[in-house]
């Protein structure tokens, strides 16, 4: 065969592609949705993890012959910074075909993007962030959650760590609005609870060196350090720790709660606990199929401990879309009115705020290099004990 | 507070302050001889830390486990690239801008530190998340009531120390280092007595750069992690070491680094208030100490420096 006729086969071919795709195309309307989270920087992983779940939401959506749309996925990264959130929410709520998004997995940027959201009229979920403000503090119609909010967490981590018998903490948190907000509200339910905060150290979120907060912390002799903040500087924090010698018992929040963490603590992850509302992905009502589905779309990335609810925040605006046809003053208030909604993360109801009430809350504790159920560790069983125990 | 307390901080500080000196020893290195400002100094401190973590995982693949030839290679690689990047600095951006407006030197070299910066996070692979760094020194501990003393931190305090007395001895002895006093002190004088200027200036950039590099392996090994963002803040703070102790001045830097590290550590020991402002705190005291001593703590005299 010459070349001149394997080019013009190619061409052939080319164009038989493009004609079939564009036959596809005539038989749906195309809609776009949005999905934002950090796609890079130290929390990296979640946001891909979120990513990959709302992506694949959309690609089973897709292959439904029964779906009326054609879905378009748009990314964009946050960096888990608020700047650069606010510019990327930006971009997505601008673009008009944009109907509506998942976004955002910290709270730092999910507060900074609300008013951006309500200004362009974009219906957001948000699949991943717990500050409570983001829902409760405002009245923007705009945005709605699936996940929790931390003071159901810090609630449950003060009853159970008391439970446990800890009676002292110090406590570290970053000095955005998430890490405040864990703060507060740990610290508020721990000493309703008989605990008591020996030292509050506020860090700023990108800090290198702990070691002057961790020796203030080794003078006072905690039971247990209380870490209000996400997994890149929680890491840094657990190996000072061990650097200075500081014997105490590392809670974390949802924020830690990755396999990251684990990665970069290694050897001295075991042993952490840490919180995070909703059940676990095997616990959930539908997730085995989401980890069956997830699986078989083989993502390089693992879904990460919030995958579920990205993939049921996108699953709920594919849903609306499909109900009330691409425009998004109808989706908006369409997701407003959410009753009893099925999901993988169980039903989902909006309150007056766009929140979902889901109470369950899941303990965590680090065994053998896995984030374990707490009631199916050895820790529980009595076999391994936690730090001070 | 108790004796092993207090060690604690004064180790925690000595640490610190060895890291910030060396980084302010270049940037007067810098400033001695051509009186520029390099603000990719802190910058090029972090491509040497990940020269080094690259080299550490070459040998990784290549299956050398032998942690002493690890951390040869590991420093002298870092050290050496970044020796040829700095002079590299100083023969196609700095010497070229020689008669133009010290200004110009200083925003060239700032948006030099940004492609470095931006250059890691997006090239390195998965350059953007934090990278765990080998613990290539022996890590035992010995508790000393709340003092805990680990080897790592003594042996990398005592190269530091080396390191520094090594620069000075260099500076102070040799003929390279006169060469060096000789254009800091008169750049026509020096280049009539038969001294190549050019070579000086790029000599003197590659061990500012080769200093930088070692700090950049230290703050690696010390917190066992890097990432393409430490740059930024060690070159301020190395920055202002530097003009605290009196720019131009090698022994002024080493004691600016230190002050600093102690300011942070009080600040975020001593005072009442939340560790959040250690660094406003100690950047306050930099700026009331400029107000106070405009020259720095050691000022050059001026009679030298005609």
């Amino acid at each position: 065969m010459t070349t001149t006729r394997k080019a013009q086969l190619v061409v052939f071919a080319a164009a038989l592609a493009l004609g079939m795709a564009s036959a596809v195309a005539e038989a749906k309307e195309k809609v776009k949705v949005g999905f934002i989270g950090p796609l890079s920087g130290g929390t990296s992983s979640n946001g891909l993890g979120g990513r990959n779940s709302a992506d694949l939401a959309v690609t089973l959506r897709n292959a439904d012959p029964n779906a009326k749309y054609e879905y378009e996925l748009t990314v964009l990264d946050d960096e888990c910074k608020p700047d650069k959130g606010v510019q990327a929410a930006t971009k997505m709520a601008a673009d008009k075909d944009v109907i509506a998004a998942a976004t955002h997995y910290c709270s730092a940027v999910a507060i900074a993007t609300v008013d951006v959201y309500n200004r362009f009229g974009l219906p957001v979920v948000v699949w991943g962030a717990v500050l409570p403000d983001i829902t409760y503090g405002n009245d923007y119609k705009e945005v709605h959650r699936v996940n929790g909010t931390m003071i159901n967490q810090n609630e449950t981590a003060a009853k159970f760590m008391t439970g446990l018998g800890y009676k002292t903490w110090a406590v570290i948190h970053d000095t955005t609005d998430y890490g405040k907000g864990h703060n507060k509200y740990f610290s508020q339910f721990v000493t309703e609870n008989g605990g008591k905060i020996l030292g509050t150290f506020g860090v700023t979120a990108d800090q290198q060196d702990f070691t002057a907060e961790l020796t203030k912390i080794k003078s006072l002799k905690p039971e247990v350090l209380y870490f209000g903040g996400l997994t890149p500087i929680g890491v840094r924090i657990r190996a000072q720790m061990e650097k200075l010698g500081l014997e105490a018992q590392f809670e974390g929040t949802s924020g830690i709660v990755s396999d990251t963490f684990i990665e970069g603590a290694a050897g001295l992850a075991e042993g952490v606990v840490a919180f995070r509302e909703g059940a676990p992905t095997e616990k959930l009502p539908g997730g085995m199929y989401f980890t069956e589905q997830y699986g078989k779309k083989g993502y390089s990335e693992p879904a990460e401990a919030y995958g579920a609810f990205a993939f049921a925040a996108m699953n709920l605006i594919l849903d609306t879309i499909e109900a009330q046809g691409p425009n998004r003053k109808k989706v908006r208030a369409a997701l407003n009115g959410v009753q009893g909604h099925d999901s993988i993360v169980g039903e989902i109801s909006f309150d007056d705020h766009g929140q979902n009430t889901v109470a369950l809350i899941t303990k965590y504790v680090i065994q053998d290099g896995k984030w374990t159920l707490w009631e199916d560790s050895e820790y529980a069983s009595g076999k391994r004990k936690l730090k001070g125990q | 507070m108790d004796v092993g307390l207090f060690s604690q901080y004064v180790m925690n500080g000595l640490m610190l302050g060895m890291m910030y000196a060396l980084v302010a020893v270049g940037f007067t290195l810098f400033f001695g001889v051509l009186d520029v400002i390099n603000f990719s100094h802190g910058d090029v401190l972090m491509v040497g830390s990940f020269t080094g973590l690259a080299t550490y995982l070459g040998l990784d693949a290549l299956g050398v486990v032998w942690p002493v030839f690890q951390l040869t290679a590991v420093l002298a690689a870092a050290t050496l690239a970044m020796a040829l990047l700095g002079a590299a600095i100083a023969r196609y951006l700095v010497l070229p801008l020689k008669s133009a407006p010290a200004l110009n030197t200083l925003l060239i070299t700032l948006m030099l530190g940004t492609v470095l910066r931006e250059g890691i996070r997006l090239f390195y692979p998965e350059g953007a998340n934090p990278k765990p760094f080998p613990a290539l020194l022996p890590t035992d501990a010995t508790a000393l009531g709340n003092f805990n003393l680990r080897t790592d931190n003594l042996i990398m305090l005592l190269a530091g120390l080396v390191v520094i007395v090594g620069v000075h001895l260099l500076i102070n002895r040799t003929k390279l280092g006169l060469a060096i006093r000789a254009v800091a002190q008169d750049e026509e004088t020096a280049k009539t007595m038969g001294i190549n200027f050019n070579l000086v200036v790029l000599v003197t950039f590659a061990i500012g750069s080769a200093l930088a590099a070692f700090a950049g392996i230290m703050n690696g090994l010390y917190y066992n992690e890097t990432n393409f963002g430490i740059g930024l803040l060690l070159g301020v703070i190395g920055f202002s070491s530097a003009i605290i102790g009196g720019l131009g001045n090698i022994y002024g830097a080493i004691i600016g680094g230190f002050l600093f590290a102690a300011l942070q550590t009080v600040g975020a020991v001593a005072l009442p208030f939340a560790s959040a402002y250690k660094d406003v705190f100690a950047f306050g005291v930099v700026i009331l100490i400029m107000a106070w001593r405009p020259t720095g703590l050691i000022s050059e005299k001026v009679s030298e420096r005609v």
